[in-house]
């Protein structure tokens, strides 16, 4: 990496993480840049959604460091984390399904400056506002889905993790997250993605990070992807 | 004949009034912190004592205690959640029904100590005595006053919690306190907060039934059974099912006290294995 320090993001250096008596990181060492998109590649159970759990504090036991904007979070409760600018989308989306779509969107507070507008989000996800008052719970996945992503564009976090956000949708669907995704990363929001769906995160990133057991094996710039694909999709198992 | 039968309508608005204030409390909490607290009804007790003591001890009238009571009580509730309960949280919540009902036995057993278990009476306020004959029935005041003051608070706490962003923060941490918290809320304090503010609501109907009932160390646990069995058929953690159902089985206690006395005490808990064998999530009840 090139960049200066003063651009890093999100520095996570020799993390591990328990689940009560299984320890699933082991050591995770990587680093995001303002602006940049990066992945988490790995098979299911290589610790790519416990890695961004950990980042959160929402793992059991952790150590090593996880710096954010330079300042060190592995002692703090999870919503001072939060509050440095974070946002989360978790794998299995998180919507509240007692709550309306409008009351899930508006329900997260700001964590920083500058977040979007709901005029600006339901422009960006036209269905969420034809749905707006229906309950979370009675939304279709894809609808749930774009929820989950908008409500943490309104806090002004600047930093958001993706966990697999195009798992079970249709293409359609799929696309549509592709083209948001984008736009956020040209809007200046810094991204860590964890996916399953290669062809969906290739175009997107600016580099990726390989996980196997609880560890970053390599790391692999957008550049270099297309030469090392079959690598790669031996090594994803797909 | 109606006379009668109203005045029993009447004493079931009343006790339901009670279960309404009661199972609020405890719904809420059950709801958003996972713990049967049954230490609900020594806090509604601590109430009626705390109002009882400050008028006997210190000369501090109703209207005070009605706040300063509910007030000592909920701040005792947030040192027992931050201190005890919090230590708990993860596992199993048996182990905070055992700790809260372990609690409870040893307040009750300290009061029995200290007071004995024969009921102290408290004087109706000066300004709610008096009874009002409205025809087919004698209405005392001090009665309509209860009933009116726990609609009032069980209303205005449904409405925060179904109508602003402090209750749809409540609602959300019922459902996923971790997702919650994820996005920035301090859910530990949140859970602190409310419940001192259930152990506050007990606190409040204790000071209120001071004048009703007689304020003696084993009031809480005589009335806890019931309330325990308007949360389950109300539906666990539902706030609305909480309240109307507390009204609801107060009326129905009455009638049958009226039509068939024999059977008042034990229909609450006919109605509760009615309930849990049609509908057991219960009738306001979310399947989990």
């Amino acid at each position: 990496m090139s960049d200066g320090a003063s651009t890093e993001i999100l520095r996570v250096s020799g993390l591990h993480a328990f689940y009560g008596e299984s320890h699933i990181l082991h050591g995770v060492d990587f680093s995001v840049s303002k602006g940049e998109l990066v992945t988490l590649l790995g098979r299911n159970g290589s610790g790519r959604t416990t890695t961004l759990k950990a980042i959160l504090g929402l793992t059991g036991k952790r150590t090593g460091s996880v710096l954010l904007n330079g300042r060190e979070t592995i002692a703090m409760p999870t919503h001072r984390i939060a509050h440095l600018g974070l946002g989360w989308c978790p794998e299995e989306r998180g919507i509240f399904a007692s709550l309306s779509a409008e009351e899930n969107l508006l329900l997260p507070p700001a964590v920083g400056s500058g977040g979007m507008s709901v005029a600006e989000i339901y422009e960006m996800f036209p269905n969420l506002a034809e749905r707006r008052r229906s309950p979370g719970g009675r939304l279709s996945g894809g609808e749930q889905q774009m929820l989950a992503l908008a409500r943490i564009l309104r806090t002004g976090a600047r930093l958001l993790l993706l966990d697999e956000i195009t798992e079970g949708l249709a293409p359609v669907i799929v696309q549509a997250l592709g083209k948001a995704v984008a736009s956020l990363k040209a809007r200046g929001f810094t991204i860590v993605l964890v996916e399953q769906n290669f062809r969906f995160a290739a175009p997107l990133a600016d580099r990726h990070y390989l996980l196997e057991h609880g560890r970053i094996i390599d790391q692999i710039p957008a550049g270099a992807l297309g030469a090392r694909e079959p690598e790669l999709q031996r090594f994803l198992g797909v | 004949m109606t006379q009668a039968l109203f005045g029993q309508l009447l004493v079931g608005l009343i006790n339901g009034s009670f279960y309404a204030l009661l199972s609020l409390g405890l719904a809420i909490i059950f709801g958003l912190l996972d713990v049967v607290n049954f230490a609900h009804g020594a806090q509604y007790m601590l109430g009626a004592y705390l109002a009882w003591m400050g008028l006997t001890w210190l000369g501090i009238g109703y209207w005070v205690a009605l706040f300063a009571a509910p007030a000592a009580v909920g701040i005792l509730g947030m040192a027992v959640e931050r201190l005890l309960l919090r230590r708990l949280r993860g596992l199993d919540n048996l182990y905070g029904l055992l700790l809260t009902f372990g609690l409870a036995l040893a307040v009750e057993g300290l009061f029995r100590q200290g007071f004995g278990i024969s009921g102290n009476s408290y004087p109706v306020p000066a300004q709610l005595t008096g009874a009002k004959n409205l025809g087919f029935m004698v209405l005392p005041i001090y009665r309509a006053w209860v009933v009116v003051a726990s609609l009032v608070v069980c209303f205005s706490s449904w409405l925060v919690i179904e109508k602003t962003r402090l209750g749809a923060y409540l609602r959300a941490g019922t459902e996923n306190p971790r997702m919650l918290q994820a996005f920035g809320v301090n859910v530990p304090l949140m859970f602190t907060v409310t419940y001192g503010f259930g152990a506050a609501l007990a606190a409040f109907a204790g000071v209120m039934a001071a004048p009703v009932y007689q304020v003696t160390p084993t009031m809480g646990s005589q009335v806890i059974i019931v309330v325990f069995a308007v949360v389950v058929i109300g539906g666990m953690g539902s706030i609305l099912g909480a309240i109307v159902t507390g009204l609801g089985l107060g009326l129905l206690e009455g009638a049958a006290k009226f039509f068939w006395p024999e059977i008042s005490g034990t229909v609450v808990f006919i109605a509760m294995a009615l309930v849990l064998l049609l509908r057991p999530a219960g009738l306001f009840g979310r399947q989990r």
